[in-house]
C-alpha cells in the first residue's frame, strides 16, 4: 500500500490505568486531507504524536510514509511538517528568527519572509514569541510546519484560537496544500472544519473510531436518512404522534427539549407533526427538515455534543 | 483570496539542510537569545564584573598584591558556572515550557546537532563573558601568566561542558519554576561555600577537601594554579570536572524531557 501517507491499525496507548487510544485504525491516502474529529480527550493528539514519533505506542501498527515513526524517526523527520498543539518556540525569539531557524533545517525551504507576510505576521516579525497573541503564535507554528516543503503535514487543532478571518486563511492554506499534492492529517473539534476541508473524516471518541468515511458518506442524503428536528418543552408524551406517523418514522428526544424524527420525511409527515403540536398547544421552535450534518452523526454515535 | 497561494507553492521537496548551516544558525540563534536576555546578562556579566571590581578594590578579604590577579581566577570560574550551569538550566526549563525542544525535534535537525548547537552557543557566550571580564581586569592591572592563559582556555572548555551537563540535567527534568529556584540556590551556595569566593584552604577541617571535589572548587583551584602560579593544574582538577560532567550527561540522557 505505497499510496498510503499514514496507516494506523489497532493502535493502543495507555497512560497508567487510562487507555487513551483503544484499538484505533485509520488510513490517509497520499495527497488527501484526513480530519480526526472528536471532543477534547478523545485521543486525537496522542494518536498524532505517535504518528509523528513523539510518543511510543503500547500496541498496534503505524506506518507513516512507509516508515515506522517509533524506529525510523530520524529518517521520517525531514519528510514531515508538524504543527504541535500550542505551538513551540523560544520564549524570547523573534518570529522571523524562529522561522529562519526551522527553514535552515530544510534542504529547499520556502522563503521565510514571504511565508511570514502571507500568513499576516509581517507586523510581528520582530516581536518576541512570548509577546505574540495566541493567534499569531498559531500562525507562526503553521509556518514552521510548512517551510520545509514536507510531503505530509500534521496539523493539531490548526484553527484553535483563531479569529474567523485567520481561520479562513488556514482553510485556504489546507486546500492549497492538497492541490499541490501534500498529504494532510489534521485534528479538530469543529465539525464545519472537517466538512469543509477533509476528503476523509474519522470520528473518534474515548480512543476509538466511532465513524469513518467521506463527509458525504457520513451525512448520506438517502431518503431514509432524512430528518426533522424541532425544539419544544422537554418531556412531551410522543406516543400519540408516533401512531399518527408512517411506521418507518422514528421519534426521539436525544437531549431534553430537542426532538428528532428520522425516516422518510415528506410533506404529510411535516403536516402531521405540526398538527399534533397544535393539538397539544405546543409551539415547535426551530423546526428544521434536512440532511444530517456531521454534528448530528457525532451526537447520534456518541450521545454527546462536540463542544 | 484565491491567489494567496499560487499553485505549486507547497509542492513537496523535503530534505535535510546542510549540517554546517544548521549548526551555525542554531548556535547563533541560541547565543543571541542569551546575550539579549537582561536576566541572563545580569547573571553572566554584571554580577561577575561587580565582584571583580568589588573584590579587587574593597579589602574584605586579605589577598596578596596585586589583588586583581587572585580575583580573576575566581570570577572566571563564577562566570563559567553562571552561564553554563544556572543560565543553561533556567533557559532549558523555560524552553521546554514553551515547547521549543518539541518544535526542533519536529524539524530535520538531527538530535546530535541539537545538542551540538546548544553547546556551541554556550561556549560562545562564555567566550564573550571572559573577553569582557578580561578587558575589565586588564584595565585594573591584571597581568596573567601566558602559559597559564593557555591552560585556562582548556579549563574553561572542560568547565563549560561539565557545568553545562549539570545545567541540562537540572533544566531538562523539572518544572520551569522549580528549575529557576534550584538553579539560583545552587549558584548562591556554590558561590559562597563551593570554593569560589572563600578559598578551600581557609575552610575549617575537612570541609576544604570536600569543596575541592565540587566542580566549582576544582575549576577555581585549577584557574588559580594556572593564572596566579603559572603552573600546570593537577590532574585531580580535570578528573573532578570530567567526572561530574560525565555522570550528569549520562543521567541527563535518561531524564531530559522534551516538554
Amino acid at each position: 500500500m505505497s499510496e498510503s501517507a499514514v496507516e494506523v491499525s489497532g493502535l493502543v496507548k495507555r497512560f497508567g490505568a487510562t487507555t487513551a487510544v483503544d484499538g484505533l485504525s485509520l488510513r490517509l491516502a497520499r495527497g488527501q486531507v484526513l480530519a480526526l474529529l472528536g471532543p477534547n480527550g478523545a485521543g486525537k493528539t496522542t494518536t498524532v504524536e505517535i504518528c509523528e514519533g513523539f510518543q511510543r505506542r503500547d500496541g498496534g501498527a503505524v506506518r507513516v510514509l512507509g516508515l515506522d515513526p517509533a524506529t525510523d524517526h530520524e529518517r521520517l523527520r525531514p519528510r514531515i511538517g508538524v504543527m504541535p498543539q500550542g505551538g513551540g518556540a523560544y520564549p524570547g525569539v523573534r518570529a522571523e528568527e524562529m522561522l529562519a531557524l526551522v527553514a535552515a533545517c530544510a534542504a529547499d525551504p520556502i522563503d521565510p519572509a514571504w511565508l511570514i507576510d502571507v500568513l499576516g505576521l509581517g507586523s510581528a516579525r520582530r516581536t518576541p514569541y512570548k509577546r505574540l497573541s495566541g493567534g499569531q503564535q498559531q500562525r507562526l507554528s503553521l509556518a514552521c510546519a510548512l517551510v520545509g516543503r514536507p510531503e505530509l503535514v500534521f496539523l493539531d487543532e490548526p484553527t484553535a484560537g483563531l479569529d474567523p478571518q485567520a481561520r479562513r486563511l488556514v482553510w485556504e492554506l489546507v486546500r492549497a496544500l492538497r492541490t499541490d499534492g501534500v498529504s494532510v492529517l489534521l485534528t479538530t473539534h469543529v465539525m464545519e472544519e472537517a466538512e469543509e476541508l477533509a476528503d476523509h473524516v474519522v470520528i473518534v471518541d474515548r480512543g476509538r473510531v466511532v465513524a469513518d468515511g467521506s463527509p458525504s458518506q457520513l451525512t448520506a442524503e438517502q431518503p431514509e436518512a432524512a430528518q426533522l428536528r424541532f425544539r419544544a418543552r422537554p418531556g412531551l408524551d410522543l406516543s400519540g404522534l408516533c401512531t399518527a406517523l408512517p411506521a418507518d418514522c422514528r421519534l426521539q428526544e436525544p437531549t431534553p427539549g430537542a426532538y428528532l424524527l428520522t425516516g422518510r420525511v415528506d410533506p404529510q409527515v411535516v403536516s402531521a407533526v405540526t398538527a399534533w403540536c397544535a393539538q397539544q398547544g405546543v409551539l415547535a421552535e426551530e423546526l428544521h427538515v434536512g440532511r444530517r450534518s456531521l454534528e448530528d452523526v457525532f451526537l447520534e454515535l456518541t450521545g454527546k455534543e462536540l463542544r | 483570496m484565491t491567489t494567496t497561494f499560487p499553485a505549486g507553492t507547497f509542492t513537496p521537496a523535503p530534505g535535510r539542510g546542510r549540517v554546517g548551516r544548521m549548526l551555525v544558525v542554531h548556535a547563533r540563534t541560541e547565543a543571541m537569545l542569551t546575550l539579549r536576555n537582561s536576566e541572563q546578562i545580569l547573571l553572566t556579566l554584571l554580577i561577575p564584573v561587580l565582584l571583580l571590581v568589588g573584590l579587587t578594590v574593597l579589602g574584605f578579604f586579605p589577598l596578596p598584591e596585586p589583588r586583581v590577579d587572585s580575583v580573576v581566577p575566581r570570577v572566571f570560574a563564577l562566570a563559567v558556572m553562571s552561564s553554563a550551569f544556572t543560565g543553561q538550566a533556567i533557559a532549558l526549563g523555560f524552553d521546554r515550557r514553551y515547547g521549543v525542544l518539541k518544535r526542533l525535534a519536529a524539524t530535520a535537525l538531527p538530535r546530535w546537532l541539537l545538542v551540538s548547537g546548544r553547546t556551541v552557543a554556550g561556549l560562545v557566550v562564555v567566550a564573550v563573558q571572559l573577553l569582557v571580564l578580561g578587558v575589565v581586569a586588564a584595565v585594573m592591572g591584571w597581568s596573567p601568566d601566558p602559559v597559564g592563559l593557555a591552560w585556562t582556555v582548556l579549563l574553561v572548555l572542560v568547565g563549560t561542558l561539565s557545568f553545562g551537563a549539570l545545567g541540562v540535567l537540572l533544566g531538562g527534568a523539572l518544572k520551569a519554576e522549580v528549575v529557576l529556584a534550584l538553579a539560583n540556590i545552587v549558584w548562591f551556595v556554590l558561590l559562597l561555600g563551593g570554593g569560589i569566593v572563600v578559598p578551600p584552604d581557609s575552610m575549617p577541617g575537612a570541609l576544604g577537601d570536600v569543596v575541592m571535589l565540587l566542580p566549582s572548587g576544582a575549576l577555581t583551584d585549577g584557574m588559580h594554579t594556572a593564572l596566579v602560579d603559572g603552573a600546570v593544574p593537577g590532574w585531580p582538577v580535570f578528573a573532578v570536572l570530567v567526572g561530574w560532567g560525565a555522570v550528569a550527561a549520562l543521567v541527563a540522557t535518561r531524564t531530559t524531557k522534551l516538554s
